[in-house]
């Protein structure tokens, strides 16, 4: 394979989404035969330049060429029919149809004009072992199968289209530490075979193993290309934010035990298979954080105690006394006063065409109103108290909040929640997609809702935010709590290493969950 | 740069500049065949006339604000005006109690409704079909078959039918009312926010600790009730109620709200537009009788002149 | 071994059509008078197969997770155009037949386009392209009636026996099913329909053709509302443009769709089951026939059982333990 001629190469390319410089000039070169892994914060445009690299998405200027030619994509089926096949980080699974279906969706074998169906089942089983699928029924619909399985779906459904250049965006988040061993062993044959594999990921370790060459994306420009290994993760991170990289939490005060009953106090709650008697206490002032591998319950806990979830059993006391959570409105009255920041932003936390004002108001309406009437007076100055409070940059409170950053839409999200005054504040990885600055408002923020009494409940998937900001770590496993680290003992040293023992003990050769800036 | 208008004209929505352009376009077509279509005494007549459709248009645009549809629409109707005309034959109590009673049997049906979308997650579509035809069935076996013979109280007709107000027609200031509640209950009060939050985003608004559920119940309840408000109406109009008098106002319902701008997907839409559609729809028909167009012109013009209003500007996004 | 359980799975809603179908029928068949009868058998077929192919074209459009408002008006325009072309020699007539159908496909085709192209909600636009069609049959058939040398062979045939008992309409709705929709399930653009139906965004990303698939959904679908028109024209012997005729069907057809196990929501469903929906749908109608009742508690009876059966499907909730899952 010549090195030395590129495969692919996108040169100029820029698109913007009304006011959002999503590529500018963005170029990318990439060669056959090796893996190029592409970083950047959320945001940075790595996303946009996977879809424009698809065919999802049109860009508006510049131009891309495939072994010198140059080439255009109108749609993702001429992307793909030009071996230019992308796994994208939202699975491309289509729910209702089976696993083989899918696998076969964009080119199904036919016979006399319809789809053979022996010859579907065929490819489906050899890409399915090709990425290590074998356990996966070709005829299961996908919408029944667990997300690991069903990324493991997509990388045969990629690998089955015979692609000459491989994108892989986000493709392992699910992935058992087993599952991404057999998939990395996958890439690295293609690799031999002449593929251009591009990697997106956050995961050091994994760019680590498999990346050849790297190139790192900030605000929607190509900043650095340089061979793997070249730089040391600092100067990498540096690169991704753009200036210097330091640690900035506000400084912890251990917190001061009372003798009141903690705020939050959980025994033994279960539910499923998913949650098995976890307990745990949260006192007023104290930020408590989840740990642990990604998807070991810590989402379905913040859930089951914010009332959502259905058939939880255990006890939950607030203020020492026993109180059921029945749904998210009960969880907001005065007599529990709990918050969730959730997940996602733009589909659970916000109404995006909705304005900024609406949004902000929205979980305290009805201490806004008189007999089901708004006040807009009070409605106005709680408004503009929380602006100021957050520092939310905005065009005005009447422009629809999905105008607004990422960072300053999260804001408004906590914004909205801190009108009702919670005691009790459950976190669900608010940072994820935000920018540094951004990011460090927040931890300020969190520190000082510690301080006025509040009780905070922390899961983040970045654990230098664990360690900055949390006076005790909870560490999960398969849906328990496996170990307490208790303020000093909050290193992210100890963090990887419980995480990682845990899950040696229990026979899996963890995966390292890296700094995610 | 992009070119901004000055603020008064950013906030008119495209959707009902267009809806009250055609308006004037329709009256100003209408005059070129008859001078009669500018007087104030056939202005007047048309928008009491619109008051009927306004009422039912009302209730349909909280419903596909939600994201829903309300397809009960036709039997509601038939069932708010039967009733109330059955209630007078029952003496003076009941000729009382009449307006009120029609009312209640249409807010319960709206219940079935929004119980079953709210509670059950059964589609609106299904449901309020299924309400649809249990509502008729009611009524058929009620009425025999036959045409209803109880009349219409004096209320009912004093509404639809009388005047009192600077001679504007009684219908027309009730559809007014209503309408001004409307705005107020969708602007100024929590109900109303919540209604919009649920049509962006059910779930989002569920996570803000909103009953999301009961929202959606009632908004059905308020359907409901005022297509059987309606019936009333048109029973007062009539003197009295009539098999399948709800059958013409379905499709014309839908047509005004989303004429006026409302997205059919829920979350976007204001009352004004929804005025807008309304009198145009009436307008159209009127105007196409008038000029003694034949049934299926009327028809086949109906229909293109909807699919060419929803070309100018209720178009989706295209996936690029 | 497996195998079958998942294909079972696939054809579960179909399946419980059927069974609902078969039970109402028995029951049927067993309270009338004059019991299984060729006769008997023959009218019921005749009747149902009307609102069988209507719910096919429904299913065709509701996979895409569109909804054609406008299928009972292609019905009665079809119907209209059919009184007076299927007319004169057996061979004119049948081409007669050949042109109501490419009037079908046209009218399906005109949805389609309109939604694709115009990017309307199919919502609005059935509703709109609806009162045209209504418009042009009633301009056809201001009154009911039918040509002058209208061809009742061809209408007596296909609504007729063959020997040994079985009605034609059956035989024709079974014709359809093998010439039309199998092959279509079968495709690569049936695979579409359902994958445009199922996640229009993933099927978008993963190279699917969704204008062409919708395109053909809506026209297969205008083909299919058009053999019901034709078949209303052999029974009737007449073409009438009833307004009410039109909308009935329209929505008895959805109801068809429901209870034959399609999704509302796309992706989810055969038009087998919908024709089981809507041969059950029918069915309870007539039950109260042979039951004796006051045939004025029809339409009750039938509107209560469709609430019935559109609330068990719902039962599904019980299972749901997280309650995000009920929120799209």
């Amino acid at each position: 394979m010549d090195v030395a001629t590129p495969l692919f190469r996108m040169e100029a390319v820029s698109k913007r989404y009304g006011g959002v410089r999503a590529l500018e000039e963005a170029e990318l070169t990439v060669h056959g035969g090796r893996v190029h892994a592409v970083l950047g914060e959320n945001g940075a445009g790595k996303s946009t330049l996977i879809k424009v690299m698809a065919g999802v998405v049109a860009p508006d200027k510049g131009r891309m060429t495939l072994e010198g030619r140059e080439v255009v994509f109108p749609d993702p089926a001429s992307a793909i029919a030009a071996g230019v096949v992308c796994i994208f980080q939202e699975l491309s699974l289509v729910p209702d149809l089976s696993v083989a279906d899918n696998i076969v969706i964009s080119n199904p074998p036919k016979r006399f004009g319809l789809i053979d169906r022996r010859a579907q089942r065929r490819i489906a089983e050899q890409a399915l072992a090709r990425a290590g699928g074998e356990d996966i029924h070709p005829l299961a619909p996908v919408k029944d199968l667990p997300l690991s399985r069903r990324q493991i779906v997509e990388i045969a459904k990629a690998l089955a289209r015979n692609p000459r250049i491989l994108i892989l965006d986000e493709a392992t988040s699910a992935l058992t530490a087993a599952d991404v061993t057999r998939v990395f062993a996958v890439l690295k044959r293609l690799r031999s075979e002449g593929l251009a594999l591009l990697y997106i990921s956050h995961r050091m370790h994994e760019i680590a193993e498999l990346a050849d060459e790297c190139t790192v994306f900030r605000n929607g420009r190509n900043v650095a290309t340089y061979l793997a290994g070249s730089k040391t993760d600092n100067e990498v991170v540096e690169m991704m934010i753009g200036r210097e990289y330091s640690h900035v939490f506000p400084p912890k005060s251990p917190a001061k035990l009372s003798d009141k009953p903690p705020v939050l106090e959980v025994r033994t709650l279960s539910w499923g298979q998913r949650l098995r008697d976890i307990s745990l206490t949260a006192r007023a002032g104290e930020v408590v954080g989840l740990g642990g591998l990604d998807g070991q319950g810590q989402r379905e806990l913040l859930l089951a105690l914010f009332g959502v979830l259905m058939g939880v059993t255990g006890e939950v006391l607030i203020d020492g006394k026993r109180t059921l959570v029945k749904s998210p409105r009960a969880a907001k009255s005065r007599k529990i006063g709990m918050a969730l920041i959730p997940e996602d932003r733009k589909t659970e936390g916000l109404m995006l065409p909705m304005a900024v004002r609406a949004n902000l108001s929205f979980a305290a309406i009805d201490r806004l109103c008189h007999w089901g009437v708004i006040d807009r007076e009070a409605e106005r100055k709680a408004v503009e108290d929380m602006i100021r409070l957050l520092a939310i940059r905005t065009d005005g409170v009447d422009v629809p909040v999905g105008s607004l950053s990422g960072g300053n839409q999260q804001k408004v999200v906590i914004a909205k929640w801190l009108m009702v005054s919670p005691r009790i504040i459950l976190l669900n990885d608010p940072t994820r997609g935000i920018d540094v600055g951004t990011k460090q408002e927040i931890y300020q923020l969190l520190r000082k809702l510690a301080e006025s009494g509040a009780a905070i409940i922390f899961y983040s998937t970045d654990y230098d935010e664990l360690v900055g900001c949390c006076n005790r770590v909870l560490v999960l496993y398969d849906g328990m709590v496996k170990r307490t680290l208790v303020e000093d003992e909050i290193t992210e040293r100890a963090l990887v290493a419980s995480a990682l023992n845990i899950a040696t003990d229990q026979g899996e050769a963890g995966s390292m969950p890296a700094a995610n800036p | 740069m992009t070119m901004r208008l000055p603020v008064p004209l950013r906030r008119i929505d495209p959707a009902v500049a267009t809806a009250f352009a055609c308006i004037v376009l329709l009256l100003l077509l209408g005059s070129l065949y008859s001078r009669e279509f500018l007087s104030p005494a056939y202005l007047l007549q048309q928008l009491k006339v619109a008051s009927f459709l306004g009422v039912i248009a009302t209730g349909m645009m909280v419903v596909i604000l939600l994201g829903q549809i309300d397809l009960s629409v036709p039997w509601v109707v038939a069932v708010g005006g039967m009733m109330a005309c059955a209630a007078t034959a029952h003496g003076e109590l009941g000729t009382i109690l009449a307006i009120p009673f029609g009312l209640l049997c249409g807010i319960a049906l709206g219940l079935v409704n929004g119980i079953g979308v709210a509670y059950l997650r059964i589609p609106s579509m299904i449901i309020t079909l299924a309400v649809n035809a249990v509502a008729q069935g009611l009524m058929v076996a009620y009425t025999g078959g036959f045409s209803p013979q109880d009349s219409a109280s004096r209320a009912m007709r004093f509404i639809a039918t009388g005047d009192i107000v600077f001679g504007l027609p009684n219908a027309l200031i009730v559809w007014a009312l209503l309408g001004a509640g409307t705005v107020f209950m969708f602007t100024r009060t929590g109900f109303g926010r919540a209604i919009y939050a649920i049509g962006n985003r059910e779930r989002a608004a569920y996570l803000s600790g909103i009953n999301t559920q009961r929202v959606v119940m009632m908004a059905f309840a308020i359907s409901g009730g005022l297509s059987a408000f309606a019936g009333e109406l048109l029973a007062g109009y009539a003197s009295k109620a009539a098999q399948a008098m709800g059958d013409a106002y379905l499709l014309p319902s839908i047509a005004a709200v989303v004429l006026g701008g409302t997205s059919i997907l829920g979350g976007r839409g204001s009352y004004v537009g929804t005025i807008a559609g309304v009198i145009l729809i009436t307008l159209l028909q009127s105007i196409l009788s008038v000029m003694q167009m034949e049934e299926f012109g009327r028809q086949v013009i109906y229909g293109f002149v909807i699919i060419g209003m929803l070309l100018l500007y209720g178009r989706e996004r295209r996936l690029r | 071994m497996k195998d079958w359980r998942y294909r079972l799975a696939e054809q579960r809603g179909t399946l419980l059509a059927l069974a609902i179908f078969l039970f109402m029928f028995v029951v049927y068949v067993s309270k009338h008078p004059a019991g299984f009868t060729a006769n008997v058998v023959q009218t019921a077929a005749n009747k149902g197969v009307l609102l069988a192919l209507v719910a096919m074209g429904q299913t065709m459009v509701v996979l895409t997770a569109g909804i054609d408002l406008s299928a009972g008006m292609i019905f009665i325009f079809t119907n209209c155009l059919g009184s007076y072309i299927i007319a004169g020699s057996t061979p004119i007539a049948l081409l007669g037949v050949v042109g109501v159908l490419l009037v079908g496909l046209v009218c399906g085709a005109l949805n389609g386009l309109i939604v694709i192209y115009g990017r309307l909600q199919p919502i609005v636009t059935t509703i709109a392209t609806g009162s045209i069609y209504y418009g042009v049959a009633l301009w056809l058939r201001p009154q009911p009636g039918n040509s002058d040398s209208f061809n009742s062979d061809i209408a007596d045939f296909m609504t007729g026996r063959l020997p040994g008992g079985v009605p034609v309409s059956l035989v024709a709705l079974f014709v359809v099913v093998l010439v039309v929709w199998l092959p279509f399930r079968r495709s690569a653009i049936g695979r579409a329909v359902y994958a445009t139906g199922s996640s229009e965004v993933a099927a978008y990303m993963s190279g699917v053709p969704i204008a062409r698939a919708k395109f053909w959904a809506y026209t297969l679908s205008g083909l299919l509302s058009s053999i019901g028109g034709l078949y209303l024209t052999f029974i009737t012997y007449s073409g009438d443009a009833s307004f009410a005729s039109g909308g009935t069907y329209t929505l008895y057809s959805i109801a068809a769709v429901v209870l034959g196990g399609v999704s509302l929501f796309g992706g989810v469903g055969s038009a087998v089951g919908a024709i089981f929906g809507a041969l059950a749908f029918r069915t309870i109608g007539d039950l109260l026939f042979v039951f004796d009742l006051d045939p004025l508690w029809q339409p009750l009876f039938q509107g209560v059982v469709l609430l019935l059966a559109v609330c068990v499907g719902s039962a599904r909730l019980f299972q749901i333990r997280n309650r995000l899952d009920l929120f799209a």
